[in-house]
């Protein structure tokens, strides 16, 4: 009898946590195969002309992000993204954009209405390709100081857990 | 007396975290509203197909397999796509439905339609709403709207479902 009940309340409990999980979401993404690998390299120009070459910040975290105009939950980030620049530059935080729009014209208009002001570089099949397959935004890569990529996160992120872990790169840990 | 305690706190998490849940989702659903499109959640569920069972029907081939449209970015696209599927322009812009409105032109009606994106979580999906209304209103009677609740690569690409590369 003792048992029975004890069965059905794990199972009210369950229950609870499988509608909290909910549909969408619910499951973690696949380990990427990039976690503490080499981040790949790329050079491009940004949108205003200034060359951005990832091996260059070789010392410094960089947090790069892909995006796109059409995505909303990617600009609910990039605010704080420009934020952490602003806080966390001096202490070597580098914020790099890549937007995965066809045209520069709706990447720039949103750029500027969210006061995005961190190199932002125009992205295509290829880089997407070499970052195992960009096929779902946003999708945010922190690059230790070692150049090693040390977190992904995807979807609707967690922003307390992301700035956490910058802080923790950022203190060499 | 121990036992009705341990029920009512574990039943009261449960409810809590349900709670939870619905405010979260709740909030997702303001977001979308906010963002002035056809959202994904305009699709009934009845419409819907999972990526398991759409996978088995392409694994089947024949007659049972439907056209598939991409109608999302042609980038992802470009990256890696349902293998047979059709590029057919992001249901959020009107170049995009325009698109869409061509391809189908010489489809017959009744004809079995998987459209699919997977740029971005179901809730949050800017394409498929407005995809799924344009081929409604064109009088297409067999349309279903592929599920992928994260996105494309964690709902097809990581499970293994077919892939094809390039454009």
């Amino acid at each position: 009898m003792a048992s029975r009940t004890v069965r059905r309340a794990w199972a009210a409990l369950l229950l609870g946590l499988l509608l909290a999980a909910g549909k969408p979401g619910a499951a973690m993404p696949p380990e990427d195969p990039l976690l503490n690998k080499p981040a790949p390299a790329f050079v491009r120009d940004d949108l205003s002309g200034r060359h951005v070459d990832l091996a260059a910040y070789r010392g410094k975290v960089v947090l790069l992000n892909f995006w796109a105009s059409w995505c909303a939950p990617c600009q609910l980030e990039m605010p704080r993204f420009a934020a952490w620049q602003h806080q966390y530059g001096a202490a070597g935080l580098r914020v790099v954009g890549v937007s995965m729009d066809e045209e520069a014209a709706g990447t720039r208009r949103v750029c500027r209405k969210l006061g995005v002001d961190y190199p932002v570089v125009m992205g295509d099949a290829e880089l997407g390709t070499l970052y195992g397959g960009v096929f779902g935004l946003p999708v945010t890569y922190l690059i230790g100081r070692d150049g090693q990529v040390r977190a992904r996160f995807q979807g609707e992120s967690d922003l307390k857990a992301m700035e956490a872990r910058i802080r923790e790169l950022l203190d060499g840990r | 007396m121990e036992r009705r305690r341990f029920m009512r706190v574990v039943g009261m998490a449960g409810l809590g975290a349900a709670a939870l849940a619905s405010e979260a989702r709740r909030g997702l659903g303001q977001f979308s509203a906010a963002a002035g499109s056809e959202s994904a959640l305009s699709i009934p569920e009845s419409a819907q197909v999972q990526p398991e069972a759409l996978a088995g029907l392409i694994q089947a081939g024949g007659a049972a397999k439907p056209v598939i449209f991409q109608v999302g970015s042609k980038i992802f696209f470009g990256e890696g796509h349902i293998a047979g599927s059709v590029f057919a322009g992001p249901g959020s812009q009107a170049a995009g439905l325009q698109l869409l409105k061509s391809i189908v032109a010489t489809t017959k009606k009744d004809a079995a339609i998987v459209l699919y994106c997977g740029c971005c979580p179901w809730t949050r999906c800017p394409n498929m709403g407005p995809a799924y209304k344009q081929l409604h209103d064109l009088g297409f009677t067999h349309v279903k709207a592929l599920y992928l609740a994260s996105n494309f690569g964690d709902d097809w690409v990581a499970k293994g479902y077919p892939v094809e590369h390039g454009k």
